[in-house]
């Protein structure tokens, strides 16, 4: 850290090894006249799973809910800067954000499936999309997928709300996939599930990135560890008087947990603050 | 470990405390004394229901539970001496009224809903159509009378329609504060997942929003319509009455609520008994409305 007082700190740019799926350069993130997150430059890789950590207050939900124009709903948001997909800025003027959501899939924090029955939470994307292949296959594939089908076969009729925290959420994952996204971004998908259930999330989340591209903000270091291939730290910097997220560091999840470059990534891994 | 001395008997057994009920304790009587005032008080709360119950029925059920019952419900109001008769016309009258009056006032109560309690929930024009509305609920039901009779019986004369319309009125603020409430209910994160899944705003009210609502937004419906049928002021300046059966809706109509009012204090006994008959079947189709309120309104899922 030898930046002048003055200068802000940037994150080195991560030299990503394999495809990059979406190459998000943010410049500045607004909410009204706040500045969110500033400067960090966040490449995501074909079908890897890319984790974002990092303490409360330091953006990187707000990057990853920038990924598929999700801050869009929140009528105050403004992003400066690109995300490339495919070749594309979807934040153009003439893309239309919806139909980036189409591609790039979401999961919440929540577990938060709508009050339909299993089948028709599973159906609702692909019926969404004027799906004309076989509906009820494709539902089965992405309960299959979704480690689900096993416990909710017999009663796809069932509320989707009757099922448990970790059902729910595995149900939700599987309404995310049953369109065969490009990308499945998840923010901190098992922050609300008990320990057994994480533990299956996870093991789900290892098998879709054979398929998808997965980013996903957690809380949890040992979640990173357990599931990111490339980890992007972000920290809070609080000197200027506000309160903006920032990248510090990105690479390998192995790399930034046991050599990381910079001493705040050290310090937060060792849990000297957070 | 073994500092318990099995050698010699316990001269104390040990104190446990007393957990047992004390009839007789202060804070025992006092909570009895106050149980039992609420359960009179509720008791007297009953009596005027049950009591206009059990008159209605002792009084009502005569006619109607009765092997003339065809002739009750479909025969035309009898005048003066005349035996016999019925509430035909004014049932379906009422009928058709309020059918207008939902036809109407749901349509409107419903998209207007949507803009108060998904679009713009905190707009200036929201706050203040919703306080109006519940201003509206408390609404003295004969100024709805008074109002459509200025507006629309004075050009057009006395006819159904604007007895449908001055029910309409009053149906509208209940339709639409218990479709807003329904709609601002369904929860964010239901909606962020539509969003999520690719769908445009309109997708997201039409797929999620209404039908996560619905079963709030037909128990507003029903109780609406309970409300509405029961209701005589606004029809006294709207629909009139008629002793025939309604042919078009531009004529004065027939309606339980004033074939009541206008037999109940006739001098002939069969016109008293018709009128009690009448109160009975009001309430039975507002009570088959209520009841079809709580049926719909379980949630399936």
């Amino acid at each position: 850290m030898n930046a002048t007082a003055e200068a802000l700190f940037v994150a080195e740019p991560f030299q990503a090894s394999g495809d990059v799926v979406i190459d998000c350069k943010v410049d500045k993130i607004f909410y009204g006249d706040f500045l969110a997150v500033r400067d960090s430059i966040v490449p995501i890789e074909k079908h890897k799973i890319t984790g974002f950590i990092g303490p409360s207050g330091c953006g990187k939900s707000t990057v990853l809910r920038s990924l598929n124009r999700m801050n869009d709903l929140i009528q105050v948001f403004r992003f400066e800067g690109n995300v490339m997909y495919h070749g594309q800025d979807i934040y153009a003027k003439k893309v239309d954000p919806v139909v980036v959501r189409r591609y790039i899939g979401m999961v919440f924090q929540q577990p938060n499936p709508f009050s339909m029955s299993i089948y028709d939470n599973v159906a609702f994307g692909l019926r969404l999309n004027r799906f004309k292949g076989d509906v009820e296959e494709r539902v089965e594939k992405a309960l299959r997928s979704a480690a689900l089908w096993n416990e909710v076969k017999d009663k796809l009729k069932n509320s989707g709300l009757s099922l448990s925290g970790g059902q729910q959420q595995r149900l939700c994952i599987a309404r995310a996939i049953a369109t065969e996204p490009d990308v499945l971004l998840m923010d901190e998908p098992c922050s609300a599930l008990d320990p057994i259930a994480t533990r299956q999330v996870e093991e789900l989340m290892l098998e879709l990135k054979e398929h998808y591209t997965l980013a996903m903000v957690t809380h949890n270091m040992q979640q990173a560890t357990r599931v990111a291939d490339t980890t992007a730290f972000f920290s809070v910097d609080i000197s200027q008087g506000g309160r903006t997220g920032y990248l510090v560091e990105m690479g390998p999840t192995r790399q930034i947990f046991e050599d990381p470059r910079e001493q705040l990534t050290k310090e937060y891994i060792s849990g000297e603050f957070s | 470990m073994s500092d318990i001395d099995l050698t010699t008997r316990a001269i104390e057994p040990p104190r446990l405390p007393r957990l047992e009920h004390q009839t007789f304790e202060i804070r025992a009587l006092k909570s009895g004394l106050l149980t039992w005032l609420t359960w009179i008080a509720a008791g007297l709360a009953a009596i005027p229901l049950l009591s206009v119950i059990y008159m209605l029925i002792f009084k009502g059920g005569s006619r109607l539970f009765s092997s003339s019952i065809g002739e009750v419900l479909t025969g035309l109001p009898p005048a003066g001496f005349e035996m016999g008769g019925g509430i035909g016309p004014a049932l379906v009258g009422t009928l058709v009224m309020v059918g207008i009056g939902a036809l109407i006032s749901i349509p409107i109560g419903i998209l207007a809903a949507i803009y108060l309690g998904v679009l713009e929930p905190s707009s200036r024009i929201s706050t203040n159509a919703r306080f109006l509305a519940k201003v509206l609920t408390g609404f003295p039901s004969i100024l709805a009378g008074v109002f459509v009779y200025a507006v629309i019986v004075i050009h057009f004369g006395y006819s159904a329609m604007a007895g449908g319309i001055a029910l309409a009125v009053l149906m509208l603020p209940t339709v639409l504060l218990a479709a807003e409430e329904a709609m601002s209910q369904v929860p964010q994160r239901m909606k962020d997942a539509a969003y999520g899944m690719g769908c445009t705003r309109t997708q997201v009210i039409l797929k999620v929003v209404l039908p996560t609502g619905l079963t709030g937004i037909l128990t507003g419906v029903m109780l609406a319509i309970a409300g509405a049928a029961g209701e005589s002021a606004p029809l006294l300046f709207t629909a009139l009455f008629s002793n025939y059966y309604i042919s078009e809706l531009n004529e004065p109509t027939a309606s339980l609520s004033i074939l009541i009012y206008n037999f109940s204090g006739m001098p002939f006994q069969n016109q008293i008994e018709l009128a009690w008959t009448a109160s009975l079947a009001l309430v039975l189709i507002v009570l088959m409305f209520n009841i079809l309120a709580r049926i719909l309104g379980r949630s399936k899922y």
